[in-house]
Protein backbone atom coordinates (compact mmCIF):
# COMPACT_ATOMS: atom_id res chain seq x y z
CA UNK A 1 0.00 0.00 0.00
CA UNK A 2 2.84 2.14 0.58
CA UNK A 3 3.94 1.93 -3.16
CA UNK A 4 3.03 5.11 -5.07
CA UNK A 5 4.64 8.16 -6.84
CA UNK A 6 2.97 11.54 -6.34
CA UNK A 7 4.26 14.56 -8.70
CA UNK A 8 2.85 17.64 -7.81
CA UNK A 9 5.50 20.70 -9.43
CA UNK A 10 7.70 21.82 -6.72
CA UNK A 11 7.42 25.56 -7.09
CA UNK A 12 5.05 27.23 -8.77
CA UNK A 13 3.33 31.15 -9.45
CA UNK A 14 0.44 32.38 -7.64
CA UNK A 15 -3.04 31.31 -9.31
CA UNK A 16 -1.30 28.74 -11.66
CA UNK A 17 -3.36 25.87 -12.08
CA UNK A 18 -1.23 22.57 -11.40
CA UNK A 19 -1.58 18.88 -11.92
CA UNK A 20 -1.38 16.67 -9.67
CA UNK A 21 -0.61 13.13 -10.50
CA UNK A 22 -0.32 10.27 -8.20
CA UNK A 23 -0.30 6.51 -9.55
CA UNK A 24 -0.34 3.39 -6.53
CA UNK A 25 0.50 0.47 -6.78
CA UNK A 26 -2.08 -1.67 -6.08
CA UNK A 27 -3.94 -5.05 -7.84
CA UNK A 28 -7.44 -3.33 -7.35
CA UNK A 29 -8.18 -7.34 -7.44
CA UNK A 30 -12.11 -7.24 -8.80
CA UNK A 31 -13.50 -10.14 -7.16
CA UNK A 32 -14.21 -12.14 -10.30
CA UNK A 33 -11.12 -13.62 -11.28
CA UNK A 34 -10.64 -17.60 -10.38
CA UNK A 35 -7.48 -19.38 -9.29
CA UNK A 36 -6.17 -22.67 -10.39
CA UNK A 37 -8.67 -23.96 -7.65
CA UNK A 38 -11.35 -22.01 -9.24
CA UNK A 39 -12.25 -19.67 -5.86
CA UNK A 40 -12.72 -16.27 -6.52
CA UNK A 41 -9.83 -13.87 -5.36
CA UNK A 42 -11.62 -11.37 -2.46
CA UNK A 43 -12.58 -8.15 -4.35
CA UNK A 44 -9.92 -5.61 -2.62
CA UNK A 45 -10.12 -2.17 -4.52
CA UNK A 46 -8.73 1.06 -3.57
CA UNK A 47 -12.37 2.35 -2.19
CA UNK A 48 -11.65 5.99 -1.63
CA UNK A 49 -9.37 8.90 -2.05
CA UNK A 50 -9.37 12.04 -0.63
CA UNK A 51 -6.66 15.08 -1.22
CA UNK A 52 -6.45 18.48 0.23
CA UNK A 53 -4.04 21.37 -0.26
CA UNK A 54 -3.71 23.39 2.94
CA UNK A 55 -6.23 21.35 4.78
CA UNK A 56 -8.82 22.87 2.12
CA UNK A 57 -10.45 19.57 -0.06
CA UNK A 58 -9.32 19.53 -3.61
CA UNK A 59 -11.28 16.43 -4.50
CA UNK A 60 -12.63 13.35 -3.16
CA UNK A 61 -13.27 10.46 -5.39
CA UNK A 62 -14.68 6.85 -4.74
CA UNK A 63 -13.06 4.07 -7.29
CA UNK A 64 -14.75 0.74 -7.68
CA UNK A 65 -13.24 -2.01 -9.83
CA UNK A 66 -13.45 -0.41 -12.89
CA UNK A 67 -10.65 1.49 -12.41
CA UNK A 68 -7.42 0.01 -13.39
CA UNK A 69 -5.11 -1.99 -11.24
CA UNK A 70 -2.31 0.27 -10.08
CA UNK A 71 -4.85 2.99 -10.22
CA UNK A 72 -3.16 6.27 -11.84
CA UNK A 73 -5.26 9.60 -11.45
CA UNK A 74 -4.52 13.02 -12.21
CA UNK A 75 -6.32 16.46 -11.44
CA UNK A 76 -6.17 19.97 -11.07
CA UNK A 77 -5.83 23.02 -8.15
CA UNK A 78 -4.94 26.39 -8.22
CA UNK A 79 -1.55 27.33 -6.60
CA UNK A 80 -2.97 29.06 -3.99
CA UNK A 81 -0.02 29.54 -1.28
CA UNK A 82 3.08 27.25 0.13
CA UNK A 83 2.21 24.59 2.01
CA UNK A 84 1.40 20.63 1.75
CA UNK A 85 -1.11 18.36 -0.31
CA UNK A 86 -1.95 15.39 1.39
CA UNK A 87 -3.83 12.44 -0.16
CA UNK A 88 -5.15 10.01 1.64
CA UNK A 89 -6.64 6.28 0.66
CA UNK A 90 -7.93 3.39 1.49
CA UNK A 91 -8.91 0.10 0.23
CA UNK A 92 -11.58 -3.02 0.78
CA UNK A 93 -9.30 -4.64 3.02
CA UNK A 94 -8.77 -1.66 5.32
CA UNK A 95 -5.49 -0.72 4.70
CA UNK A 96 -4.25 2.68 4.31
CA UNK A 97 -1.79 5.02 2.70
CA UNK A 98 -1.10 8.41 2.73
CA UNK A 99 0.93 10.58 0.25
CA UNK A 100 2.50 14.01 0.63
CA UNK A 101 4.14 16.87 -1.42
CA UNK A 102 5.37 20.31 -0.74
CA UNK A 103 4.56 23.35 -3.06
CA UNK A 104 6.44 26.65 -3.12
CA UNK A 105 4.16 29.44 -3.84
CA UNK A 106 5.65 32.64 -5.37
CA UNK B 1 -32.58 -39.61 -63.37
CA UNK B 2 -29.13 -40.39 -61.88
CA UNK B 3 -29.05 -42.43 -58.85
CA UNK B 4 -27.53 -39.91 -56.90
CA UNK B 5 -30.31 -37.48 -57.22
CA UNK B 6 -33.02 -40.54 -56.44
CA UNK B 7 -31.29 -41.59 -52.94
CA UNK B 8 -33.19 -40.74 -49.72
CA UNK B 9 -30.57 -38.98 -47.87
CA UNK B 10 -31.54 -38.59 -44.36
CA UNK B 11 -31.95 -42.53 -44.48
CA UNK B 12 -28.76 -43.38 -45.49
CA UNK B 13 -27.01 -45.15 -42.25
CA UNK B 14 -23.60 -43.54 -43.22
CA UNK B 15 -25.52 -40.07 -43.45
CA UNK B 16 -27.64 -41.16 -40.43
CA UNK B 17 -24.43 -42.16 -37.96
CA UNK B 18 -22.35 -38.84 -39.28
CA UNK B 19 -25.90 -36.78 -37.88
CA UNK B 20 -25.88 -38.49 -34.62
CA UNK B 21 -21.80 -38.03 -34.41
CA UNK B 22 -22.13 -34.46 -34.76
CA UNK B 23 -24.47 -33.88 -32.46
CA UNK B 24 -23.04 -35.68 -29.52
CA UNK B 25 -19.87 -33.78 -30.05
CA UNK B 26 -21.98 -30.45 -30.37
CA UNK B 27 -23.84 -31.50 -26.57
CA UNK B 28 -21.11 -32.38 -25.54
CA UNK B 29 -18.81 -29.14 -26.09
CA UNK B 30 -21.68 -26.92 -25.14
CA UNK B 31 -21.95 -28.78 -21.86
CA UNK B 32 -18.68 -28.12 -20.60
CA UNK B 33 -18.91 -24.91 -21.84
CA UNK B 34 -21.80 -24.05 -19.56
CA UNK B 35 -19.75 -26.33 -16.24
CA UNK B 36 -16.49 -23.83 -16.95
CA UNK B 37 -18.27 -20.37 -17.08
CA UNK B 38 -20.97 -21.19 -14.81
CA UNK B 39 -20.31 -19.00 -12.08
CA UNK B 40 -18.70 -15.76 -13.66
CA UNK B 41 -20.20 -15.06 -16.67
CA UNK B 42 -19.23 -11.51 -18.65
CA UNK B 43 -21.56 -9.36 -19.32
CA UNK B 44 -22.94 -10.11 -22.82
CA UNK B 45 -25.21 -6.86 -22.99
CA UNK B 46 -24.72 -3.16 -22.02
CA UNK B 47 -27.10 -2.93 -18.24
CA UNK B 48 -29.50 -0.65 -18.28
CA UNK B 49 -28.61 1.89 -16.15
CA UNK B 50 -31.88 4.51 -15.78
CA UNK B 51 -31.58 3.73 -12.63
CA UNK B 52 -28.74 4.55 -11.62
CA UNK B 53 -28.61 7.80 -13.23
CA UNK B 54 -32.06 8.69 -11.99
CA UNK B 55 -30.78 7.84 -8.19
CA UNK B 56 -27.94 10.39 -9.09
CA UNK B 57 -30.02 13.45 -10.25
CA UNK B 58 -32.99 12.22 -7.99
CA UNK B 59 -35.51 12.80 -10.70
CA UNK B 60 -34.10 15.46 -12.55
CA UNK B 61 -33.64 15.68 -16.00
CA UNK B 62 -29.93 14.70 -16.93
CA UNK B 63 -29.29 17.11 -20.38
CA UNK B 64 -26.35 16.12 -22.97
CA UNK B 65 -23.93 18.48 -23.34
CA UNK B 66 -21.64 20.46 -21.20
CA UNK B 67 -19.27 17.44 -20.16
CA UNK B 68 -16.90 16.05 -22.20
CA UNK B 69 -14.75 12.68 -22.16
CA UNK B 70 -12.07 11.32 -24.31
CA UNK B 71 -11.27 7.95 -24.43
CA UNK B 72 -9.92 6.10 -27.72
CA UNK B 73 -12.63 4.14 -29.98
CA UNK B 74 -10.80 1.19 -30.40
CA UNK B 75 -8.89 -0.63 -28.04
CA UNK B 76 -7.03 -3.64 -27.55
CA UNK B 77 -7.67 -4.85 -24.39
CA UNK B 78 -9.93 -3.62 -21.47
CA UNK B 79 -7.52 -3.70 -18.67
CA UNK B 80 -6.37 -0.52 -18.19
CA UNK B 81 -7.81 2.17 -21.02
CA UNK B 82 -6.61 5.81 -20.75
CA UNK B 83 -9.70 8.05 -19.70
CA UNK B 84 -10.57 11.77 -19.35
CA UNK B 85 -13.64 13.19 -18.20
CA UNK B 86 -13.94 17.05 -17.64
CA UNK B 87 -16.34 19.98 -18.19
CA UNK B 88 -14.85 22.32 -20.63
CA UNK B 89 -14.90 26.76 -19.89
CA UNK B 90 -16.45 25.73 -16.08
CA UNK B 91 -16.77 28.98 -13.77
CA UNK B 92 -14.83 27.91 -10.32
CA UNK B 93 -16.65 25.90 -8.37
CA UNK B 94 -20.07 25.45 -10.63
CA UNK B 95 -19.51 21.57 -11.14
CA UNK B 96 -20.17 19.45 -7.80
CA UNK B 97 -19.55 16.66 -9.55
CA UNK B 98 -18.49 13.85 -12.04
CA UNK B 99 -19.85 10.12 -12.14
CA UNK B 100 -18.94 7.94 -14.64
CA UNK B 101 -20.61 4.79 -16.03
CA UNK B 102 -19.80 1.67 -17.96
CA UNK B 103 -23.11 0.19 -18.72
CA UNK B 104 -21.83 -2.91 -19.75
CA UNK B 105 -19.42 -3.62 -16.28
CA UNK B 106 -20.90 -5.93 -13.61
CA UNK B 107 -20.33 -3.13 -11.37
CA UNK B 108 -21.47 0.28 -13.81
CA UNK B 109 -20.62 2.98 -11.52
CA UNK B 110 -16.92 2.95 -12.26
CA UNK B 111 -16.23 6.41 -10.33
CA UNK B 112 -17.42 9.06 -8.71
CA UNK B 113 -15.43 12.55 -8.12
CA UNK B 114 -16.37 15.13 -6.37
CA UNK B 115 -14.61 18.20 -6.35
CA UNK B 116 -13.95 20.96 -3.12
CA UNK B 117 -13.15 24.37 -2.36
CA UNK B 118 -9.68 24.11 -3.81
CA UNK B 119 -10.59 22.50 -7.20
CA UNK B 120 -8.34 23.92 -9.87
CA UNK B 121 -10.84 22.74 -13.01
CA UNK B 122 -13.33 19.63 -13.01
CA UNK B 123 -11.68 17.35 -15.02
CA UNK B 124 -9.95 13.90 -13.91
CA UNK B 125 -7.81 11.71 -15.96
CA UNK B 126 -7.29 8.31 -15.24
CA UNK B 127 -7.15 4.94 -16.49
CA UNK B 128 -10.41 2.19 -16.50
CA UNK B 129 -11.41 -1.52 -16.75
CA UNK B 130 -13.91 -2.05 -19.55
CA UNK B 131 -15.99 -5.17 -19.50
CA UNK B 132 -16.41 -5.06 -23.77
CA UNK B 133 -17.52 -3.07 -26.21
CA UNK B 134 -19.71 -0.29 -24.85
CA UNK B 135 -20.79 2.97 -24.70
CA UNK B 136 -19.80 5.06 -21.60
CA UNK B 137 -21.72 7.72 -19.94
CA UNK B 138 -20.49 10.53 -17.79
CA UNK B 139 -22.93 12.36 -15.92
CA UNK B 140 -21.75 16.26 -14.18
CA UNK B 141 -23.67 17.42 -11.22
CA UNK B 142 -23.60 21.84 -11.08
CA UNK B 143 -24.09 23.55 -7.84
CA UNK B 144 -27.20 25.11 -9.71
CA UNK B 145 -28.97 21.74 -9.20
CA UNK B 146 -28.72 21.23 -13.02
CA UNK B 147 -27.36 17.72 -14.33
CA UNK B 148 -25.35 17.22 -18.03
CA UNK B 149 -24.47 13.96 -20.00
CA UNK B 150 -22.19 13.09 -22.39
CA UNK B 151 -21.74 9.48 -24.04
CA UNK B 152 -18.76 8.04 -25.91
CA UNK B 153 -18.07 4.73 -27.65
CA UNK B 154 -15.75 2.36 -27.45
CA UNK B 155 -14.86 -1.03 -29.13
CA UNK B 156 -13.13 -3.25 -27.17
CA UNK B 157 -11.41 -6.01 -28.33
CA UNK B 158 -10.54 -8.65 -25.65
CA UNK B 159 -12.70 -7.16 -22.57
CA UNK B 160 -11.07 -7.20 -18.49
CA UNK B 161 -13.54 -8.46 -15.62
CA UNK B 162 -13.29 -12.25 -17.50
CA UNK B 163 -11.41 -15.13 -15.51
CA UNK B 164 -8.88 -16.28 -17.67
CA UNK B 165 -8.45 -19.50 -16.18
CA UNK B 166 -11.60 -20.60 -16.96
CA UNK B 167 -10.99 -20.89 -20.04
Amino acid sequence: MNNFRLSVPPVAKRGELIAIRLIIQHPMETGFRLDASGRAYTKNVINGILCRYNGAEVMRMELSSGIAANPYLEFFTAATASGEIVIDWSDDAGEKGQARATIAVN
Amino acid sequence: MTRRSTENKATSPRRVFLKGAAALALASAGMHGASAQMQFQPQRFEADITPLLNALSNGKPIVPGRVQMEIPLLVENGQAVAFRVFVPDAAPGSVKSLHVFAPRNPRANIANVFFGSASGKPELITRVRLGGTQTLIAVAAFSDGSFASASAPVEVTSSACLDLSAE
